[in-house]
């Protein structure tokens, strides 16, 4: 990051003041009620309170807002989250670490390879120990390639939610085509738990090269045929630029990460700006905007697609032979064969699955970079085989507070591609 | 509680200028390090003092608002000497992008009624991390704009993600239930 970022985000102290509380602020039901004055009185009368969702078509899920409206222009607004609340961080601490991805895995479900990710890496953190490079080329792979089949979803519904209802059609078939590839390596499309403490689950399949290049030649064709359908056509244009804006100063007051941040023209992708796993040995572009608007945030998930494809492409090359887990006999399971063998294997077979690996006293976190923004994990182990607390420091609830301030003084029209552009997932939102 | 109170604090108080090592210090705050992340630890009376020096030295985000209940942890080996255990501690994790730092503050915020001042006025994106960490622990923080619940419904009892919140409480009553037909 240079030094123009910073420059850029912070030099324009007007626009920082302009953050008065309102519009971060979600305003309660009564005192919303309260504010709208008085329905009898006729100069009031035009302003309203608006429910939209749980239940609707564009809200992703079930989110659930309270809309502050004059005539057809959003005022205040303020995001009412939990439908989806199951308590999975009360969950993980009754489960094993090795249990754990299980849990994690169903938080975003549109990408759940980087919750495991981020919940494995923070357990070998505690644990001390270093997985064999195949397996961080593996996740890098993988991981790469699920960023890819999540912003296809994004492309889908977005365009769905503006009225371009084909796009949801292709949209879900290309991403049906790495889902498909997921099943082949993991045994499932959606909720793996393939990348787990010590590794990953298997290792990749003979023949993997040749489906992932598959994927290579196919992919790129198909997002031509998206400009072609919503990138270069002017409703689509007109449907999206200046909508929903925000500047970086307040993208980072928010604590908005991921796509928004970037959307802004604020150049921070852990990838490049923290690297994690092999991301320093990669090639490849992060991706901003210019204006912040919900254009830029359709823009920046295509174009990181390509990136993503850029890397694949390197791993393809890069991705050495070796193991697949460390071969720590605490942490990984034995392989099937050795424990007709060995009563060691036996033993260890047993404890990992029973009792679960001991982690040593301690607390640590870590962020990786999801596709919706910093995906973090914080774990707090007290030595016992479960995490004396977990917790994720999810992307899309963080993101949704940028919600009130996008929406704030647009059309109720606009207000749906402000929702899509933001790209909750619901089930990372409410955990 | 009356007994402990009566001991004499001079005492005490004598010992840690004395005898007990502060150790390293920054921000006017104990510090240590755990897994190569530097951690501060703030009293909560010194919480906004600590986030307003750090964001004047460049961590321009709260990336995350949490809470640890240890009321069943064998014990804290990693918090230096200078700070008391106690039962709630609020974790407060900030980035400092021109640097690519991370620091992170573990706030003892009390044992029965934890109370921290909302960092709000200073990174409103604290703002639903800060409702979830009442929602889910009853940790109160003041001066929070919209100190609510934001994942549980409003009349919901209890912070369930405290130790002592029993679990499976809620009676289900499939067998019960007389069908239509």
């Amino acid at each position: 990051m240079t030094s123009d970022d910073l420059t850029l985000a912070l030099g324009d102290p007007e626009r920082v003041h302009r953050r008065e509380q309102s519009a971060v602020l979600r305003v309660n039901e009564s005192d919303a009620e309260a504010l709208t004055g008085d329905p009898e009185n006729p100069e009031d009368d035009h302003r309203m309170i608006l429910n939209m969702g749980p239940q609707h078509p564009s809200t992703h899920g079930v989110l659930r807002l309270m809309l502050e409206m004059e005539g057809e222009t959003v005022l205040r607004s303020k995001p009412v989250i939990g439908y989806l609340h199951t308590g999975m961080e009360k969950t993980a601490e009754g489960l094993t670490y090795l249990q754990g991805p299980t849990n994690v895995t169903r938080m975003d479900y549109a990408a759940p390879l980087f919750s495991e990710l981020a919940f494995s890496l923070t357990v070998e953190k505690l644990l001390g120990i270093e997985v064999p490079p195949r397996a961080t080329w593996i996740r890098m792979l993988m991981c790469e390639l699920n960023r890819i089949s999540s912003h296809l979803l994004f492309q889908a519904t977005n365009g769905m939610d503006l009225g371009a209802v084909s796009m949801m059609i292709y949209g879900w078939r290309e991403r049906e085509e790495v889902l498909r590839f997921f099943e082949k390596v993991t045994g499932l499309r959606m909720n793996h738990n393939y990348i787990r403490p010590g590794g990953v689950a298997a290792d990749l399949h003979d023949g993997w090269r040749q489906d992932v290049r598959e994927l290579l030649d196919m992919l790129p064709a198909r997002l031509e045929e998206y400009d072609t359908l919503l990138t270069n056509q002017p409703i689509f244009q007109e449907r999206l630029q200046g909508v929903g804006v925000l500047n970086p100063a307040e993208a980072l007051a928010l604590s908005a990460t991921g796509p928004i941040l970037r959307s802004t023209g604020y150049s921070w992708d852990l990838r490049r700006h923290a690297p994690y796993m092999f991301y320093d040995q990669v090639d490849f572009d992060v991706v901003v905007g210019t204006w912040g608007d919900c254009f830029d945030r359709y823009a920046i998930r295509q174009n990181e697609i390509r990136e993503s494809l850029r890397i694949i492409e390197q791993i393809l090359d890069l991705m050495p032979e070796g193991d697949y887990r460390v071969q720590n006999k605490k942490v990984t399971p034995p392989p099937r064969a050795r424990i007709d063998e060995s009563m060691e294997a036996l033993i260890h077979h047993f404890k990992i699955f029973t009792e679960g690996f001991h982690v040593p006293q301690g607390e640590a976190y870590v962020a990786v970079e999801s596709p919706r923004g910093e995906l973090g994990c914080y774990i707090v182990s007290d030595g016992s085989p479960k995490p004396y607390r977990m917790h994720i420091r999810g992307p899309s609830f963080v993101n949704l507070q940028t919600l009130p301030h996008l929406m704030e003084g647009g059309l109720i029209a606009d207000g749906v591609a402000v929702i899509s552009s933001v790209d909750p997932i619901m089930g990372e939102v409410d955990r | 509680m009356t007994e402990e109170n009566a001991a004499p604090p001079e005492e005490t108080d004598q010992e840690t200028v004395e005898e007990v090592d502060l150790g390293p210090m920054a921000y006017g705050v104990p510090v240590t390090e755990s897994f190569g992340q530097t951690v501060l630890h703030p009293t909560p009376d010194q919480l906004i003092e600590t986030a307003t020096a750090l964001q004047q030295d460049g961590f321009c985000m709260v990336i995350d608002v949490t809470v640890v209940d240890y009321l069943t942890h064998p014990g804290r080996t990693d918090l230096p000497s200078a700070v008391t255990p106690q039962r709630f501690e609020v974790v407060v994790a900030l980035i400092n992008h021109q640097q690519s730092t991370r620091i992170r503050l573990r706030v003892q915020a009390g044992n029965e009624q934890p109370t921290v001042p909302s960092l709000f006025d200073l990174f409103p994106g604290t703002e639903a991390m800060e409702r979830e960490a009442w929602d889910l622990f009853g940790v109160t923080f003041t001066d929070h704009p919209d100190h609510s619940r934001i994942l549980l419904p409003d009349d919901w009892e209890g912070h369930p993600l405290r130790k002592d919140h029993g679990m499976g409480d809620i009676p289900v009553q499939f067998s019960t239930t007389v069908g239509n037909r």
